[in-house]
């Protein structure tokens, strides 16, 4: 059965990071002059070689999101249905050991958030959990999606890593698309960050978008947390392995987000900064290497960053945003997993998109085109 | 220029338009407007089936709407998705797509034949989007399309033509009528199609992303007919040097 990790083993970080930071300016311009790259050509682009060539890595990524994805953003909402977590992540608001409410939304809870959300005009929701099996496992989630998936065009979830067979079962429920990102590549940063609960798992996490592949999701997202280690070896190895799972898990659709460290009550401190402009560098670095792949923002970034970066590479932007189970209806002010940045509403967030020539489309797929059994 | 005619429906327009890609439904509207075309294709992801009011489908007005499947990735998907649009649009008119390959978006020869088999039986008016394969568009025929739909290039890529022999091929075989499908990037391509006896075309992303998305329908628009009645005023052969101006032959009869 073929696996990440068997590539993965491949490489070793600091080698890979000599290598990326070694790259020169020609290396940059001879990524740049052709038109199908490969992974030495992402190393010159995320390299600190590349920070000179940002404008032509932006006009270039424009012009390939236009032509491939047209002038449209896709819209979608997070609804967060649990803070419940067995996990300790040193970064994240909903760990283990953080004193707040717990709360895990119940059938009527979840009518009211769907309500709220409908009413903003969303017709792509994702579906945010902990890690909390036993409450809210494989059992809940059916409930939830043949709760809710009449309501929506498109269904996704953000939830904790499942068995292949899980996925089997969740899928015909109308389950579309699982986002599930390594937060690190760095196996040993890795553990210090998650030194409690089934997360600290490193390659049952890695090993994940394989069971997804195999179980025929439609479409899978892929990341790592920005902040916890060198991002220019990081990304590199989420374009590693988006090429890996392209080859392999041909039928599936991928999409990339690049979250960066935002502060919550008692969190961490980013070890490593990441500027905006060098996010600029690696948002547009992942189209030139990949055309298709979607590229995704969300409200962790600030407004006026959104209002120009969402020109230049991205397909598809959250808007108005609650990260706390129950925020958008049912308990507004419970604490959040992290503070958003970009507050506005979505009709602002949709005004401005139109102001920059661009459709915000609502409704990108239809129960129709999925058979559903369930 | 004669008619374009697919099943029983005859179509001044040879221009098949996508609907994909605009940056708002103005820009489509008025883009249908200036390509004077008669068809238009509507992704079913796109369009509320269920509601009264889609913005999508008031900007496509009155010209004929295409449904298709983009997203489906088996005929059994397809023909549920099928019957879903036959009942809430109220056509029997579907532009068959199933491209289980998201980053190229190739059709399945497999999928689709099995789908147009049994789409014809239902009753559809099947117009099935594939490679430009001579053989499979000779079984779809067979199997009761109303029209093959062979591509140029992949979708989106604006490449032109990379099929051609093929296309001359599937032109010259065809009882149905041939629509040369994705790849078009420009007016050029598309009168080349015309030309060589290709019943018509579809073009969305030339269209959509283009600087001035109406005037360059318009342009479409003229290339598509310049191309049709260059066809059908039969085009002179190419020849690799000059003719002799004294004929060879001409003192037999003298």
């Amino acid at each position: 059965m073929p696996s990440f990790k068997d590539v993965f083993e491949k490489y070793d970080w600091e080698a890979l990071k000599a290598d990326i930071y070694n790259k020169k300016a020609a290396d940059v311009e001879r990524a740049l002059a052709k038109t199908n790259r490969d992974l030495e050509d992402f190393k010159a682009l995320i390299s600190p070689a590349a920070d000179n060539y940002l404008e032509e890595m932006a006009r270039q990524s424009k012009q390939d999101t236009l032509q491939r994805f047209g002038n449209t953003i896709q819209m979608y909402a997070p609804l967060y249905l649990s803070n419940e977590c067995q996990n300790i992540c040193t970064y994240c608001g909903f760990s283990l050991g953080n004193k707040l409410p717990r709360k895990t939304l119940n059938p009527i809870e979840i009518d009211k958030e769907v309500e709220a959300i409908k009413k903003m005009g969303f017709e792509h929701v994702l579906l945010v959990t902990g890690e909390a099996n036993k409450m809210v496992g494989v059992p809940y989630f059916k409930k939830v999606l043949e709760q809710i998936r009449t309501q929506f065009a498109n269904v996704s979830m953000e939830v904790q890593p499942l068995d292949e067979a899980d996925y089997h079962e969740l899928i015909p429920y109308g389950l579309h698309a699982v986002l599930v990102y390594q937060e690190t590549y760095h196996q040993a940063d890795y553990a210090k960050h998650h030194p409690k609960g089934k997360k600290s798992n490193f390659l049952y996490r890695l090993e994940t978008p394989d069971r997804l592949g195999r179980a025929g999701v439609h479409k899978m997202g892929l990341g790592v947390l920005i902040g916890l280690e060198d991002w220019r070896v990081d990304s590199f190895f989420v374009a590693l392995h988006l090429r890996y799972l392209e080859q392999t898990y041909w039928r599936t659709k991928y999409s990339i987000s690049f979250p960066r460290l935002r502060p919550f009550s008692g969190g961490l401190e980013p070890k490593v900064e990441m500027t905006d402009r060098q996010l600029v560098q690696q948002i547009t670095a992942y189209r030139l290497l990949n055309k298709d792949v979607e590229l995704s923002l969300s409200t962790r970034e600030a407004m006026k960053f959104r209002d120009h970066v969402f020109q230049l590479g991205i397909t598809s932007m959250s808007a108005g945003s609650k990260t706390n189970p129950g925020g958008y209806a049912v308990a507004p002010e419970s604490l959040e997993q992290f503070e958003i940045s970009d507050e506005r509403s979505p009709q602002e967030i949709a005004q401005l998109i139109k102001s920059k020539g661009y459709e915000p489309v609502w409704k990108d797929w239809d129960t129709a085109l999925e058979y559903v059994t369930k | 220029m004669k008619n374009l005619k697919i099943a029983n429906k005859l179509f001044n327009s040879r221009l098949i338009l996508g609907s994909g890609k605009f940056s708002n439904p103005g820009l489509m509207s008025a883009a249908i407007t200036a390509s004077a075309t008669e068809l238009v294709t509507v992704a079913l992801k796109r369009v509320n089936l269920g509601s009264e009011q889609d913005d999508m489908l008031e900007a496509v007005g009155s010209v004929d709407l295409l449904p298709n499947t983009s997203g489906v990735r088996t005929a059994r998907e397809a023909v549920f998705a099928a019957e879903m649009a036959r009942e809430a649009l109220g056509t029997n008119w579907l532009k068959l797509e199933i491209h289980p390959d998201p980053k190229y978006l190739l059709p399945d020869p497999v999928e689709t034949l099995m789908a147009t088999i049994e789409l014809a039986k239902k009753g559809f008016v099947v117009m099935p989007y594939v490679h430009a394969d001579p053989v499979l568009c000779k079984r779809l025929e067979e199997a009761g399309a109303a029209c093959v739909m062979p591509l140029g290039a992949p979708i989106g890529s604006n490449k032109g033509l990379k099929t051609l022999d093929f296309l001359q091929i599937i032109i010259e075989q065809s009882q149905v009528p041939v629509v040369v499908d994705a790849g078009i990037g420009a007016p050029s391509h598309a009168a080349q199609a015309m030309e060589m006896g290709a019943d018509a075309v579809l073009v969305n992303t030339a269209i959509a992303v283009s600087g001035d998305p109406e005037k360059m329908a318009q342009a479409f628009k003229m290339a598509v007919e310049a191309g049709r009645m260059a066809y059908e005023s039969k085009l002179g052969a190419i020849a690799d040097q000059a003719q002799a101006s004294s004929p060879l032959t001409s003192f037999i009869d003298a």
